[in-house]
């Protein structure tokens, strides 16, 4: 039964995983690359961290004491990932916007111009 | 001297955490986490505590209630990227919002969930705290007036990320 649950959250993180970077090849600029890249991967990787804390919880559970480690290691790796996933990319669109790369097929821009 | 205490405090629980290893902790380990929660906490008393505002309670039952509803609408998020990679279906444009927030706390929270959240991602604030967000599939009604109506873009973070911050 645990395992199931383990492998389907695996099966989820890593399909996301891969849906991020199906979509850094086809979409058409560095903002739009950035959508993938940061929901689709956060996403995921909450997935995959969800797994590895269950898999160290059960274990812990039938009586191997050092294995709450895994929870708790992993416990802060994610909430170091969703902490800095948005930061990293919300830096990365400033910066891009600052150097002057327009975004592609944009019906607006509100930024424009404007060196804030 | 609070705020030295308060990282200090911070520090330490977080050395008693990674430290854990399934028994209780040796007299030995607990003495050197103090030392370095000391040296740590002094160091980063100005970084980490700028003011005492995140010390009452009522914002963290705010954290607490806003997190469901925030991983709900992030799956949402992932299901329309998921939906707009496989067709290349997109709108893009940049708009501005203003939220009408102070404080930096409040800011942040409302920046990193709209990043996290769906078809929006935030480019950059300028001194008024008004946010620009790269919008992946820009609706027709929002371009007419100004002033944007943020209910579209980021429903109603704003309202939730005021509680939390202010």
């Amino acid at each position: 039964m645990i395992w199931e649950i383990i492998y389907i959250f695996l099966g989820i993180g890593v399909a996301f995983n891969i849906l991020a970077s199906i979509g850094l090849l086809r979409f058409p600029d560095v903002y739009t690359r950035l959508h993938a890249g940061t929901k689709c991967t956060t996403f995921g990787s909450i997935f995959i961290c969800l797994a590895a804390m269950i898999y160290g919880l059960w274990k812990w559970h039938a009586g191997d004491k050092q294995m709450i480690v895994i929870t708790i290691h992993t416990l802060f790796a994610l909430i170091a990932i969703l902490l800095t996933n948005p930061t990293g990319a919300h830096a990365i669109a400033r910066a891009a916007h600052r150097s002057g790369i327009k975004p592609v097929k944009a019906v607006v821009d509100d930024l424009e111009g404007k060196n804030v | 001297m609070l705020a030295f205490i308060a990282s200090t405090v911070f520090c330490f629980v977080m050395w008693l955490l990674l430290t854990f290893n399934g028994n209780f902790w040796q007299t030995d380990e607990l003495v050197a986490g103090i030392v370095m929660a000391c040296i740590a906490g002094f160091a980063s008393r100005k970084i980490l505590v700028k003011d005492f505002k995140l010390a009452n309670p009522k914002r963290w039952l705010f954290i607490l209630a806003y997190l469901p509803r925030f991983f709900y609408e992030m799956a949402k998020a992932n299901f329309d990227v998921a939906y707009r990679v496989l067709t290349g279906r997109i709108n893009p444009g940049i708009v501005k919002i203003s939220p009408g927030l102070k404080s930096d706390v409040a800011i942040t929270t409302l920046a990193n969930s709209i990043t996290l959240t769906p078809g929006t991602l935030s480019v950059d604030v300028d001194e008024e705290k008004n946010l620009y967000i790269h919008w992946i599939n820009v609706k027709k009604e929002v371009l007419k007036k100004m002033p944007r109506d943020y209910k579209p873009i980021c429903s109603n973070f704003p309202d939730w990320a005021r509680r939390i911050g202010e």
